[in-house]
């Protein structure tokens, strides 16, 4: 009687289910979030792309890793949107009233995030295949790039959580993404980075935007990656820990 | 053997220099109806947080089914069940998933069977596959009630649990509240109403400026007020009488 069980992946379980359903019952949302970055993938492609001198001959190719960046950064304004309801209606105290771990109620947050932006990411890279690109790249290229897309979209998650858990209101929970929305473009995610300002090109070149896409963009042509994967896996993990101690730090002190 | 669900000693509590709790000392016995009541701001939902786990106080020794609330609130959240003052029910979800959510969440055998005996049992079972962002008030709470009641909890909260509701709507969560007293079930409840008290509760306890001033049943409550005096007033019925009568004369047609 005393003791009392932990069920963690159990209430995981129900918790993951709940926010699918969600994700599931609102696919506008995966629309709203593809829906920008496909149209600026046309209009980098089909507008500004004959005069951007990029180095390369598909242009697509080029531009696809921050696209997908851009993607996951609006994607994970959704956590925040839906973890700030869930802290305005009821629903937070009463899971916080039952005897359930507690930290599963972030993580089916979390997890759900991770599923719909993949399921965002492969969109755009559908129609990035109707647009014309094209990968040599085998499957553990691929593999490698799913990994970083996924850490990232967790590092990104995890920061979501913090605005999510603290906003006043439902704007303040997604503004926090608009920022990023911007790194891209300050990164060699649409042009390269030698034809910048010397100040704009130091930060465009030590953001870590830039290490991620072109090591995406390195594993997607079968180059050499060099040193940017490991500089896009440190930034990914780095932001992770950092956002994920600070927002459970945040969740305890507000669950009490 | 405990036959106290509740055990409260020198309860206090502050937000930043706003001092709530000033000492707040009552008990309530397994089984019966405690009414909470008090003014808007005078401490209710703070003493309901507490109690169930959501707050931390700042000094006082708080019990629920006798395990201490700062030291074990696992325990604490195993026996209990808290329907806040917000119908906590998820929108998206149907009236189904949602109990089926917290039959899995309390970690029972069989989610799907108590979620269908809730939904009959509270009138729901039409509405069952329907999202919960189309129910009307009453069914909210009607919903919100039945997943506070998935596991069949010891003790059940009640953050003022017809505020906000049609009379109708009201008599029906009083019709409730009622039938769980008659289970064996501790109810705790918050009211601004004193006919809510009058109508439900066993003990009645008055919290003003964060102490209780009064607690008994309502025949001690009333004795501590003047004799009564009689006096002759024409009886106007309200218009909530007014309301139930016709909508009980529609619904005999």
């Amino acid at each position: 009687m005393e003791a009392t069980k932990r069920h963690f992946f159990s209430d995981m379980g129900a918790m993951l289910g709940r926010s699918m359903r969600h994700i599931t019952r609102s696919m506008d949302t995966i629309i709203t979030v593809t829906i920008i970055p496909i149209a600026m993938m046309l209009l980098f492609v089909y507008v500004f792309g004959g005069a951007i001198q990029a180095g390369t001959d598909n242009y697509v190719n080029y531009l696809l890793p921050g696209i997908m960046l851009m993607a996951i950064a609006s994607g994970t304004a959704y956590t925040a949107f839906r973890l700030f309801l869930d802290m305005q209606r009821g629903i937070f105290e009463r899971f916080h009233s039952m005897p359930i771990e507690r930290s599963t109620v972030l993580w089916g947050h979390v997890l759900t995030s991770l599923v719909s932006n993949t399921i965002s990411v492969v969109v755009i890279l559908l129609v990035a295949l109707i647009m014309g690109f094209r990968s040599s790249a085998g499957v553990l290229s691929w593999l490698t790039v799913a990994g970083i897309l996924a850490l990232f979209t967790l590092a990104l998650t995890w920061i979501a959580v913090i605005p999510g858990l603290t906003a006043k209101s439902v704007d303040g929970a997604s503004a926090f993404s608009y920022p990023l929305l911007f790194l891209p473009f300050i990164s060699s995610a649409f042009v390269p980075t030698e034809s910048m300002p010397p100040i704009v090109r130091a930060f465009a070149e030590n953001q870590p935007v830039t290490s991620i896409v072109e090591a995406i963009r390195a594993l997607l042509s079968s180059q050499p990656v060099g040193n940017n994967l490991w500089i896009a896996l440190v930034w990914c993990l780095g932001i992770h820990l950092v956002a994920y101690v600070f927002a459970m730090w945040i969740y305890r002190h507000k669950a009490a | 053997m405990q036959n106290k669900a509740i055990q409260v000693k020198g309860l206090q509590k502050s937000y930043k220099k706003l001092h709530v709790l000033k000492g707040v000392y009552f008990e309530v016995e397994k089984g019966s109806i405690f009414a909470l009541l008090g003014s808007n701001g005078a401490g209710k939902t703070t003493i309901i947080k507490i109690l169930t786990t959501l707050l931390k106080q700042d000094s006082g020794v708080t019990t629920v089914n006798g395990f201490d609330v700062t030291s074990k609130p696992d325990n604490v959240r195993q026996s209990i069940s808290l329907t806040g003052q917000f119908a906590a029910v998820d929108e998206i979800l149907t009236g189904r998933e949602n109990l089926i959510m917290i039959a899995k969440l309390r970690h029972l055998t069989n989610p799907r069977q108590i979620a269908d005996n809730l939904l009959k049992r509270f009138g729901l079972i039409d509405a069952a596959d329907r999202r919960v962002s189309t129910y009307s008030g009453g069914m909210r709470r009607r919903l919100d009630l039945a997943m506070s009641l998935v596991g069949k909890p010891q003790l059940i909260f009640l953050d003022e649990p017809t505020t906000g509701l049609d009379p109708e709507a009201r008599i029906e969560v009083w019709k409730i509240v009622k039938e769980l007293a008659d289970n064996g079930t501790t109810v705790f409840l918050t009211t601004q109403y004193l006919e809510e008290a009058e109508q439900l509760a066993d003990r009645i306890a008055i919290l003003h400026e964060g102490r209780i001033i009064a607690n008994g049943t309502l025949a001690e409550l009333k004795k501590l007020f003047p004799p009564v005096k009689v006096e002759y007033i024409e009886k106007q019925p309200t218009l909530e009488e007014i309301f139930l009568a016709i909508i009980g004369k529609e619904e005999e047609k």
